[in-house]
């Protein structure tokens, strides 16, 4: 057990690199993960059936089914369809798919919190429904609907580790590789547990911060979450997988 | 209370023949109604009389099924793409406020003219600070809705459909949701209004506003308007048996 070597590990640019690979993969997920969340979310509550089942669907298998046999499928099964991705590209792409099934769950319960008086109040003022949209439910959905999302994105941060089973050069991957060719489990893995952690801290304080930014006099509406919660994930709106 | 409301002539508001159904119920029943302009009106009934329907057929949140709505002497039949241009002439204040939580008490009677009739900021600002000192709460500018009290809320509210200066205002029993101690500030700004020659119409149980500001008073019952009586004639004591059966009941 050497400590010199764990920190030799966190200055190295392998590890370096894998952990900035983790921060982006899980950031193009976060954010196409809100994008496919928007969409669903509205095909829930399309006027037509086709959309609604399509919505459904979608949520089925996508809830259904392990994390990882998602990434595994469109990183192994997308090329016999003749859609050859690389395996970073087809990481994000899983993840996101997957994240926009319990996104979608989130905004929807965001907007359907809005109270329908405050509608009818901004229609009643002569807005239209858009506009409606635009400077009432939204912001008021939002500001509801951030910490589900923050948890939510402390989440897919450690989801990302999966896509190491595709060999995309993320931190975990580039733990185990270390660690398997000197049998320096401890060090090597240490190390990958400092940057997880350091990163996962990071995105709750930015959490905390914007949270506090939409709420300036700090006027909650549930429970102030403390770090702890936040870390243990017990706090309200975390996903069940 | 001297006003005068010859006006020109034709009502400034007039609902002909009104009939409203939720599926099988029917809600509303052949129901006429004119209000000229500088009129109170005070509507007056037991629940579930469809007072509060009635007021929501005029700015058309709930479209009628049947009968006509005259506004300035012009029709306006429900076209949803343009009914939005009708609701900027009709304020309206909720029994529950309805402030917007997310916005401060001044940001809350700017958004409307701003996002609505495209005013400047800066305007928009002038205008709300002036009628947050109409409705007597200055200092509350910067507060957010969960700060204040009710009555503070509601007269937020007020202030917030007068900006976009309405021709006629609708109150859907604006005091109901009150604690007693704050309706008088509340009914104080409605009374001031309605002297100052605002068409209200005012679905209420505080037979105090009415006798004080009303100009006629209508009582509803089963979705029917049964009286429709002007301030001396109704306090005065001639009355239908029904209207008189409830107002025994609500005068105690």
């Amino acid at each position: 057990m050497s400590l010199e070597l764990v920190w030799q590990y966190l200055i190295s640019p392998a590890f370096f690199h894998g952990a900035v690979t983790t921060l982006l993969i899980t950031l193009y997920s976060l954010v196409f993960g809100v994008g496919v969340g928007v969409v669903i979310a509205l095909l829930q509550d399309s006027q037509t059936r086709a959309g609604r089942t399509l919505a459904l669907i979608y949520l089925w298998l996508f809830r259904g089914t392990p994390v990882l046999f998602q990434i595994i499928f469109i990183y192994n099964v997308l090329p016999t369809f003749g859609i050859r991705l690389s395996a970073m590209v087809s990481a994000v792409l899983a993840l996101s798919l997957n994240e926009g099934a319990y996104m979608a769950e989130i905004i929807r319960s965001g907007m359907q919190a809005v109270k329908k008086g405050q509608r009818t109040a901004a229609l009643a003022l002569g807005m239209k429904p858009f506009a409606v949209l635009r400077h009432v439910v939204i912001p008021q959905a939002t500001r509801m609907i951030l910490p589900p999302i923050g948890n939510q994105m402390v989440g897919m941060l450690k989801l990302s580790a999966l896509v190491s089973v595709v060999a995309v050069e993320e931190l975990m991957l580039v733990a185990n590789q270390t660690a398997s060719s000197n049998f320096r489990y401890f060090e090597a893995l240490t190390a990958a547990g400092i940057y997880y952690l350091v990163l996962t801290t990071i995105f709750m304080g930015v959490q905390a911060l914007i949270e506090r930014k939409l709420d300036p006099k700090k006027r909650r509406k549930g429970p102030r979450i403390s770090l702890t919660e936040r870390m243990l994930g017990t706090s309200r709106g975390a996903a069940v997988r | 209370m001297q006003k005068n409301l010859s006006g020109n002539g034709k009502p400034l508001l007039e609902l002909i023949g009104i009939d409203k159904s939720y599926g099988p119920f029917k809600v509303l029943k052949n129901c006429s109604l004119n209000v000229r302009t500088g009129e109170t009106v005070v509507i007056i009934g037991p629940s579930g009389s469809g007072k509060s329907t009635l007021l929501r057929c005029v700015n058309q949140l709930e479209p009628a099924d049947g009968g006509d709505l005259f506004f300035e002497g012009r029709r306006v039949d429900y076209d949803k793409r343009n009914v939005h241009l009708l609701r900027r002439d009709i304020g309206m204040v909720f029994q529950n406020f309805e402030l917007f939580s997310h916005l401060s008490v001044v940001e809350n009677i700017m958004l409307a003219p701003m996002k609505v009739l495209g005013m400047s900021r800066a305007d928009a600002h002038d205008i709300a600070v002036e009628l947050l000192g109409k409705v007597r709460i200055p200092e509350k500018a910067d507060a957010y809705p969960d700060e204040i009290s009710g009555g503070q809320q509601q007269r937020v509210a007020i202030a917030r459909s007068l900006a976009m200066k309405p021709k006629v205002m609708l109150y859907d029993e604006p005091t109901s949701a009150l604690d007693p101690e704050m309706i008088r500030e509340v009914v104080d700004v409605m009374a001031e209004l309605s002297s100052e020659g605002m068409t209200s119409l005012v679905v209420t149980h505080e037979m105090g506003f009415a006798r004080r500001a009303a100009d006629r008073i209508v009582f509803m019952e089963s979705g029917e308007i049964i009286e429709n009586a002007s301030n001396s004639d109704f306090f005065g004591g001639a009355v239908n048996p029904r209207t008189r059966h409830f107002l025994d009941q609500i005068l105690h």
